[in-house]
């Protein structure tokens, strides 16, 4: 599991493949969104020391590319915890009782929204629409994506993926 | 004899269990010594059959749905396999046959990524006929046919090509605006899934008619089963020829790639998604210049929402007046509906502009799911208003909502049925406002939280009447005081709310007052 560390400290032995990834998108016009993209599948997060290294390779400062990480949500710092949980809560979903399906999947991974659980074993975010707003509520755990959700069809995901 | 039978591979599909049917029709016909033949199709857009499956017979394609895994057997057991039993002949179910589809057309008929469907289905005829054409007379044809622009402004395409293909440039791009954050829509997502060739067509055309020999596709990183069909019909595009150095043998040049969000709504807006592409924050660049003047790296630059781009190969094809005849008033041609949240038959429906609200919830979408009566309606994403049904003779059209204090935007419908509490969607309003404001603006970015915590004084009662004054006084103050409509049009779902449903807003005092 490489990748996989803290976000804080400069990681060497990450530098290789990070440069490896950078390079492989350097011809592209604006590659900032798709190496960051390519960076966080294979990391789980933007490490560190890829940020001084982007602007090294596009010629901008390392604010700047700080600047554009924190700036979309998709981007994390951090790894992530080994499943994600992501709920929507715009509009189509609530009006199809999404808020008490978020409030279940909150109260039985025992987690605020935005959360890690201690364990690293699962991340809870919300998020604004999957475009699966006619058949609400939605949500999407790990890579699946699971509409008409009910408290009870909750509980049968959410057992699925602690285990 | 083998049976073929149509599985959507539509991400709602998906959702609602499509694969694991696939997986049970194949071991029911393998249990039963049937050769069985899946197609995975994009959806027709009748979400609330989904898992819908269609049978092939000779009369036709016949429906199912929607279909759990565990009710296969017993649909093989009715004559499924022959196309007993079901829901009838699909082109025959009221919600398809009332619609009339310009742009949905093949949407759930075709394998997506096959291009023989798609030209057997008059796939790149308007291609063709933009090639033999000039560009000028490629942009007059647009222009007649009266498109406007489907991403929610209204502004007409053909006018937008015109100034690009005017402009001065070393380079022009073709920009497809494929963000569709607001919830209740997708009816991008659904034809990129369901029918990718048409908007390589639809983006060829642009790029032909104003000089621009590269295009990008922007879509949202939510949007990943998208993204992935999209890019594998590029590659299939480009090895047939219909993208490339030589578009379809025309020696004309375009070829275009594919472009993945972050998760930022505001990205959506054109300047934002142009930032976003040259890899900065998304943050909305002021007007002028526009971007059909200085778009993408600084050139002339096309950007349109992929159902304009994809109303354009039918104009092309069919001719500007056959779309033109078509519509209401000065919104011409058809809109594909998006019918979503608490609705009966929720689902894509593409119609001629005019029908009115009341017909699209009651009538064609059924009523509320939950079987409550209607409360409310958001039409137009999160910066749309609130809709009484007292309001639901609005016809559906870009100036009659306008005239009725809302918009269309991209076309999604949400229905909340009584059990709404419209205060509380106000506050989700400015909220969502707060979070995805790209933070320029002083009136979005703080009014924005001063809105939210105005609206919590509301809710719990606390000088009522004073802070919906200065909730009304911050609307105005975002209305005027904002470069893009996030921060300008947050006003539209609050001050809706707020004026539609004033009792929602008056509950806490009430109740002090009756103790
Ligand atoms: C906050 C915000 C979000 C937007 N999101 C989208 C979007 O997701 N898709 C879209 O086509 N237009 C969106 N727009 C409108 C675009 O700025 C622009 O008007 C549109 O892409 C132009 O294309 P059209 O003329 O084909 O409608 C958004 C605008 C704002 C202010
Ligand atoms: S209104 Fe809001 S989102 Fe739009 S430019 Fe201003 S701060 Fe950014």
């Amino acid at each position: 599991m490489t990748g996989k560390q803290s976000g804080k400290d400069a990681n060497m032995s990450n530098i290789p493949r990070l440069a490896e990834i950078i390079a492989a998108h350097a011809h592209m016009a604006g590659p900032t969104l798709p190496t960051l993209h390519a960076i966080q599948a294979e990391f789980g997060h933007i490490p560190a020391e890829a940020i001084q290294m982007i602007a090294d390779s596009e010629n901008r400062s390392r604010a700047e590319i700080h600047g554009v990480v924190t700036f979309y949500h998709d981007f994390r710092e951090a790894p992530a915890g080994r499943h994600v949980v992501k709920v929507c809560r715009a509009e189509a979903c609530q009006a199809m009782g999404g808020e008490a399906v978020a409030a279940r999947v909150a109260a039985r991974l025992g987690l605020d929204f935005g959360a890690t659980s201690a364990d690293g074993g699962v991340t809870l975010e919300n998020v604004y629409c999957l475009g699966l707003c006619a058949t609400a509520p939605s949500a999407l755990i790990d890579d699946r994506l699971c509409g008409r959700l009910t408290e009870a069809r909750v509980e049968k995901l959410l057992a699925g993926i602690e285990r | 004899m083998t049976v073929t039978f149509y599985v959507p591979q539509d991400a709602a599909a998906l959702s609602v269990g499509a694969d694991e049917v696939v997986e049970a029709i194949r071991l029911e016909a393998g249990r039963r010594g049937i050769a069985a033949r899946v197609i995975r199709n994009g959806s027709r857009g009748l979400f609330w059959l989904e898992p819908l499956v269609e049978v092939a017979t000779p009369a036709g394609r016949i429906a199912y749905g929607p279909v759990a895994p565990e009710d296969v057997p017993a649909l093989f057991d009715a004559g499924m396999a022959e196309g007993r039993g079901g829901l009838g002949p699909t082109e025959d179910l009221p919600f398809l046959k009332a619609q009339t589809r310009f742009t949905f057309a093949r949407c759930g008929v075709i394998a997506p990524l096959s291009l023989a469907d798609y030209a057997a289905m008059d796939g790149w005829k308007g291609l063709a006929r933009a090639i033999a054409m000039e560009p000028a007379a490629i942009v007059a044809e647009v222009t007649k046919s009266g498109l406007r622009g489907r991403g929610g402004a209204g502004f007409p395409t053909g006018i937008k090509w015109k100034t690009v293909l005017d402009a001065p440039g070393a380079k022009k791009y073709i920009v497809a605006n494929a963000d569709e954050g607001d919830s209740g829509t997708f009816a991008d997502r659904m034809l990129m899934e369901g029918d990718p060739f048409h908007l390589i067509e639809g983006m060829a055309i642009a790029g032909l008619a104003v000089g621009a020999e590269h295009g990008y596709i922007y879509t949202r990183s939510e949007y990943p089963h998208a993204i992935a069909i999209m890019q594998a019909a590029i590659g299939l595009a480009r090895d047939a020829g219909y993208l490339g150095a030589s578009v379809m043998g025309s020696g004309r040049a375009f070829d275009m790639e594919i472009r993945a969000g972050a998760g930022a709504y505001v990205c959506g807006e054109e300047t934002a998604l142009l930032e976003s592409i040259e890899g900065k924050r998304g943050q909305v660049r002021a007007k002028p210049p526009l971007p059909a003047h200085e778009g993408l790296f600084g050139y002339p630059t096309v950007i349109n929402n992929i159902l304009s781009l994809t109303a354009v190969p039918f104009i092309l094809d069919k001719g500007a007046e056959t779309y033109a005849n078509v519509g209401f008033g000065r919104s011409r041609g058809t809109m594909p509906i998006q019918l979503a949240g608490n609705i009966a038959h929720g689902g894509l429906f593409e119609i001629g502009f005019g029908i009115t609200l009341g017909e699209l919830v009651n009538e064609v979408g059924g009523g509320t799911a939950s079987g409550k009566p209607v409360k409310a309606v958001q039409v137009g994403g999160p910066l749309g208003a609130y809709f009484p049904p007292a309001l639901f003779d609005t016809p559906f059209d870009y100036e009659a909502f306008a005239h009725a204090g809302g918009l269309i935007g991209h076309g999604g419908i949400v229905v909340f049925d009584d059990s709404v509490d419209m205060a509380k969607q106000a506050r989700f309003a400015m909220d969502f406002c707060a979070i995805e404001s790209c933070g320029k603006c002083t009136p979005c970015r703080i009014g924005s939280t001063r809105g939210v915590e105005t609206i919590d004084k509301i809710i719990a009662g606390r000088d009522v009447a004073a802070n919906i004054t200065l909730v009304e006084d911050l609307c105005e103050t975002m209305k005027f005081g904002s470069l893009c409509a996030l921060g300008g049009f947050t006003p539209y779902p609050v001050l809706s709310a707020l004026h539609h449903f004033p009792d929602d807003f008056a509950k806490a005092p009430r109740a002090q007052a009756a103790e």
